[in-house]
This record gives structure tokens, sequence and C-alpha cells, in this order.
């Protein structure tokens, strides 16, 4: 009861901030010059104004802001998130076909950023002034200050055309036939470069966050206590300290989840990686604002949700949190 | 028939590297513990008493630290000569210590039930279920009440002094034959601190463990230690029984130091006389070199005080002196 209170509380906030976005979301995306029908009657090659009007009219861009907004939530409410102008296909279905491919990369970032950058900070807490220290400042600073496409770019360059060890684009080959392993294989391969790609930005930042806050920990006086009970170094370090040295690192991991899935959308550009990366980037070419704003709602609930889950992973590591 | 000490500290120095290059933490420092004893070390604040502490842990922090030369013996086995795994076994077992900062020694993220239990499973083979019931045993010595509920709270659900019991009970659960407690009152209120001296007291006498007391307080030594050892600038200056060195200092920071506590005068109200104060600061470490560390401040300096090191002036059956004044005046 203690803990599902609090939690209660967060999930009502957070369904709070949710509308807020949506809102702000709409309002946003409206104040964009031109809509679907400027650029449907762009790729035309130009239209009468009766036919403009008249597609206006069925897309239902006729009526006010305010009119469209109140329609669009209610819509929504009900799960309805309309129909993609270009795709003349229901925005949900199209997001839910594209989301288990960004979601598999960006989760695999994720971890994969948290957990090297963590190990690499602990190492380098361990050994301050080592040149294995120094070297994986270089090594991760240089991933952060890189931008994201030119990592990606020198990867595929290297791994995929001078050591063919990787396929260069797509989630499966094309036309693959094997089993459900062979195929899962299959997909993990071209993962690799993509989820190498995306938690490159990030490895700096948590090993960074981590080496810091492990140092800290180590100096403290509970740490001392510790050592005093005659426990090893390996408990010392990896019970007493890293516990305490964890919390910025999920703290950070949190925040950072948002920037993740912008970081996404060019990562997929680069790697022709289907997922709903590379439908915003189209949708937004495309003015095509149903879809658009479906992906914006969609990420939306998947960093609240990831805040969720770091506001709760905080509370089981922290008893001071209640 | 002489005792043999339980623990002998003998010319220990320790150093530690800073950018403006090495300072001598501690000087050549003797000490000894007999079995049994309360042994109070006093002095001003950056004497080295908690350097001196942690060197019989061999807790200094290396780098910067690091001891340069003496022994440290327990039972006539020098401690310097383990190897860590080997010090490891030591620790929390045959030597405890606690410590002056109770809101912070105590690792905030595990249960106190836990941090106690963990030092009984670290030393001795116990079951899970024999640890817990142990540290609910030494929960309730060190006067927590209701320690079953006690052991599954955390640190920042206990107050200062509560948690100044915890560490005690955590210090004593292997029966330590010798209790390192460094100022275990200064972050404490004085009502506290009584309970917890009268804890330290009781347990010295219970379980007959050799406590060494680190404390700036003159009035607490007289209190509860046997014997005191009096340091300045990371030499001992003056060693003897409390009430020989209360009622009859004879190093001048001593005497300076004894005069600072008004209630511990002999006749008090007799004359009434402005609350004392050794006059100066306590020297920087780095320019102590082949000199009295007190002679700048000293009333009595003479000319050889800045040349050469005091000599030893015995003074009673067991007190003895550093200083040329003394050694002058026999
Ligand atoms: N990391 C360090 N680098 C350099 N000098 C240090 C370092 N740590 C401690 N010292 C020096 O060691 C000396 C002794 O410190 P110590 O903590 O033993 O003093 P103390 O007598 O316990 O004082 P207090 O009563 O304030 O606890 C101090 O003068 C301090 O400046
Ligand atoms: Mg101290």
């Amino acid at each position: 009861m203690k803990t599902i209170l609090p939690l209660l509380k967060r999930i009502a906030y957070s369904l709070m901030l949710l509308l807020a976005v949506i809102v702000l979301n709409f309002v946003l995306v409206h104040l964009a010059p031109g809509d679907a029908v400027t650029a449907m009657v762009g790729d035309m090659g130009g239209a009468t104004p009766e036919l403009i009007a008249e597609l206006r009219v069925e897309y239902g861009l006729d009526q006010n802001l305010p009119t469209q907004l109140f329609k669009y939530i209610a819509k929504m409410v009900r799960g309805d998130l309309g129909i993609s102008f270009t795709h003349n296909l229901p925005v949900i279905d199209l997001i839910l076909e594209h989301l288990p491919a960004t979601i598999l990369l960006v989760m695999t970032a994720f971890f994969m950023a948290i957990l090297i950058g963590t190990v690499l900070g602990i190492i380098a807490a361990q050994r301050p002034n080592s040149l294995f220290n120094h070297l994986i400042t270089v090594i991760s600073l240089s991933g952060y200050a890189a931008p994201v496409f030119w990592t990606g770019l020198m990867l595929l360059i290297s791994f995929s055309y001078y050591f063919p060890i990787f396929p260069s684009f797509g989630m499966e080959t094309v036309g693959f036939r094997g089993t459900f392993l062979e195929k899962t294989f299959d997909v993990l391969k071209h993962l690799v470069l993509p989820a190498v790609t995306l938690a490159s930005i990030y490895v700096a930042v948590y090993s960074r966050l981590a080496r810091a806050s492990m140092l800290d920990v180590l100096g403290s006086d509970y740490i001392r206590t510790a050592r005093s009970k005659g426990l090893s170094e390996k408990v010392v370090v990896y019970k007493h300290a890293l516990k305490n040295a964890l919390l910025p690192v999920v703290t950070m991991a949190g925040l950072q989840f948002a920037q993740l899935i912008a970081g996404a959308v060019v990562v997929e550009t680069v790697f022709s990686w289907p997922g709903i990366g590379q439908l915003a980037f189209n949708s937004i070419l495309r003015r095509d604002q149903p879809l658009l704003l479906g992906i914006l709602f969609l990420s939306t609930i998947m960093v609240v949700v990831t805040n969720l889950i770091t506001d709760f992973t905080y509370r089981i590591l922290d008893p001071r949190i209640k | 028939m002489r005792q043999e000490p339980l623990l002998q500290v003998k010319g220990l120095c320790v150093e530690f590297a800073t950018r403006k290059g090495n300072v001598q933490v501690l000087n050549h420092l003797d000490l000894h513990l007999d079995p049994g004893e309360a042994l109070g070390i006093v002095g001003e604040s950056g004497c080295g008493k908690s350097m001196m502490a942690l060197s019989i842990m061999r807790l200094i922090p290396a780098p910067p630290g690091n001891i340069s030369a003496g022994q440290i013996l327990l039972n006539n086995s020098d401690l310097l000569q383990l190897n860590e795994k080997q010090m490891q076994d030591v620790r929390g077992n045959e030597i405890s210590m606690i410590f002056q900062e109770p809101m912070t020694s105590l690792n905030p993220v595990f249960s106190i039930g836990m941090q106690v239990s963990e030092n009984i499973r670290r030393h001795q083979s116990a079951t899970r279920a024999v640890a817990r019931e142990k540290t609910i045993q030494m929960l309730k010595a060190v006067g927590i009440p209701v320690p079953e509920l006690r052991i599954k709270q955390y640190p920042h659900e206990l107050s200062g002094g509560m948690r100044q019991r915890v560490m005690i009970a955590m210090a004593l659960s292997c029966q330590p034959s010798v209790l390192i407690a460094d100022e275990p009152t200064t972050a404490l209120d004085v009502t506290i601190q009584a309970q917890i001296f009268d804890l330290l007291k009781q347990i010295q006498q219970d379980m007959n463990t050799s406590i060494i007391l680190i404390t700036h307080d003159m009035s607490v030594i007289a209190e509860f230690a046997d014997r005191v050892a009096v340091m300045y600038a990371g030499s001992k200056v003056e060693e003897g029984l409390v009430r020989d060195i209360i009622d009859n200092p004879h190093h001048p920071y001593t005497q300076g130091l004894i005069r600072c506590v008004p209630f511990l005068k002999k006749d008090p109200g007799t004359e009434r006389e402005e609350l004392n104060e050794i006059p100066g600061v306590v020297p920087d470490m780095r320019l102590i070199g082949s000199e009295c560390s007190f002679a700048p401040r000293c009333r009595y300096v003479m000319d050889h005080c800045h040349e050469k090191k005091p000599p030893e002036v015995q003074i009673g059956k067991k007190h003895h002196a550093f200083c040329w004044y003394l050694e002058e005046g026999k």
C-alpha cells in the first residue's frame, strides 16, 4: 500500500502530462505553414481553387483549429488516431506496424549504453590515473562528440563495406527463409550497427557519470565503515558502493530516454531501419498531420512509461524515497 | 610481574603526499594498550588522532597517505607485515572501530540488520538465522528498543544517537579485543553523549574489551579513561595515568590543555580566573622538522627547543613527558 499510492499519483500526473502534450503537439503542428492539401497539390503540380477547397472539406481541414482539436481529442479517447493522408491507412495500424522495430532498436541501444557506460565508468573509478582510464575517456568522448549520422556512416563503411560482417540496411534479409531461430539471428545481425551507433552517443554520458559517482561514493564514510568490517575489496565496491553509485545513473537514464528516441529517427534513416523514425520523417515532409501527431503521441507515451519505470527502479534502490 | 601489552604502536610514522610536498602527519609515535584498559588520546583538532586510529586499522587512504615507518604489534605480531587478506580477518574481528560521524557512517541503502549481521557472517561461520539472532542480541545489548523491528529499518529512520549505537553493536559483534572509538559523540547532543559513554564503560567491563578513546575533551578523559596520552602535531608529548595528568600535568602543552577545562581544577571557585586558552595555532605539519613542534607556542621556550627533538623525561612510574624545559629542571 505504501508503494501503490505514490505510484497511482504518478500515473495520474502522467495522464495530465499526456493531455498537455497532445494539445501542444496539435497546436505546434498546425502552426507550421501549409497542410496536407498543400503538399498534395504540390505533388500533383497544381490544382484549381475549387478542388483545393473540396479536398480541405474532405479531410476536415476547413474547420477552425479549436473545433479540429476538440474532434481530434474526442476521437483519440476512443482509440482512433485518424487516417493517414499519405498512406490512406489508419494511423494506429501504421504505427503498430513500425513500432516493434523502433522499440527493439531503442531498447537495445538504451541498455547497451547503460551497461557498457556503467561498467567502463566503474573500472575507470578504481584506477583513476591509469592509461585504461584515459583511453576510455578519449573513446567515449569521441563517440559523444561525433554526429550520429557520421558515426553511422563510418560504421557502415567499415563493417559493411570494407569488412562485410554486418548487413548495411533494413531489419531482415529480403526473402529470407528459415527457422524462427535463424530469423532471430538474422534480425540480430541487422541490429548490431544501428544499435551501436545509437548507443555510442550515450556511452560517454554514462561512463563519465558512473565514474564520477563511483569516485564520490568510494570516498564516503560508509565505505570506510564497510572496509573496517574486514570486507573484501570486491564486496566493498560491488555491493556497498555500486548500489549507491547507480542512483544518479538511473536518474540520468530516465531523463535521456526522450533524446534516445530523437536519435533513433536519424539512425533509422541512415540504416533504413523500418521503424517509426522513418515514418515520422516522411510524415513531416508530406505534412501528414494525423500520422505525425500519432507518432508524437506514441513517443510521449514511451517516454512517460520509461520515466515511471526509472522512478520505480529508484524506489527499489533507495529506501530513503518513500 | 609486568603484563604484556595487548597492542603496541612503535615509532609509527605516517606521511601524506600533497601538491606542496610530503606532510608528516604522525612522527615516531609510541603507544601501548594493556588488556582491559581504557586508553584516552587527547589533542587539538588536526593533531593526527584519527590518523593514528586509521593506521592501526590499516585504513589510511593510500595514496596519498602511507605508513612510512614503525610497527603495530597486536599480541606481539606486527599488523604492518600482514597481507591485505590477513588484515581483513583482523578488521571487525580482533580490532574494531567506531567513527566520528554517525550520520554518514552507515550505508543508506542497506537495512541496519543487514549491516550488523554482515560483520558477524564475515568473521564467523554463522547461518543467516544465527547471525540474525546475534544481531538482535547485540542491538539489545547496546540499548536499542525493539530490535526485532529495528533490524528492518534503514539508517535514515534512526536518530544520530541510535545510529551510533548501531555502529557500536556492529563493532562489538565479533567480541574484538580492541575497540577504537574516534570521537564517538562529537556529533551528538550532550545527554546522548553521556549515554554513549555509559554504554562504552559498561561494555568495557562486561566484555573485557580494551578501548582506545579519542577525544579533544579532557573532561571526557577524566570520566572514562584509565590512562591518557596527550598528542600534539603528530607526536606524543605526555602520557600517564589520568589522575597524574590532570592533577600534575608537566608538559607546558598539557598544562594549557588542563587549564582550558575549568571544572577539572583541584579547587574550583577559590580562584576566579578567566577561561584560558593556549596562544597560537597548530603548526603547518610540513614545516615540522627536528625541533620541538610546540616551541613556537611554548611559554618556557629555550634556544635548543628549536634545534633538537625533546628527550623523554620520566616523571612518575607510568608518567612521562617529552620536553627540554623539564629535562633542564630535573
Ligand atoms: N588527504 C590528506 N592530505 C594531506 N593531509 C591530510 C590528509 N588527511 C589528513 N591530513 C592531515 O593529517 C592531520 C591529522 O588529521 P587527523 O584527521 O588525524 O586529525 P584529528 O586529530 O583526528 O583531528 P579532529 O579532532 O579534527 O578529528 C591533519 O593535520 C590533516 O591536515
Ligand atoms: Mg579525527
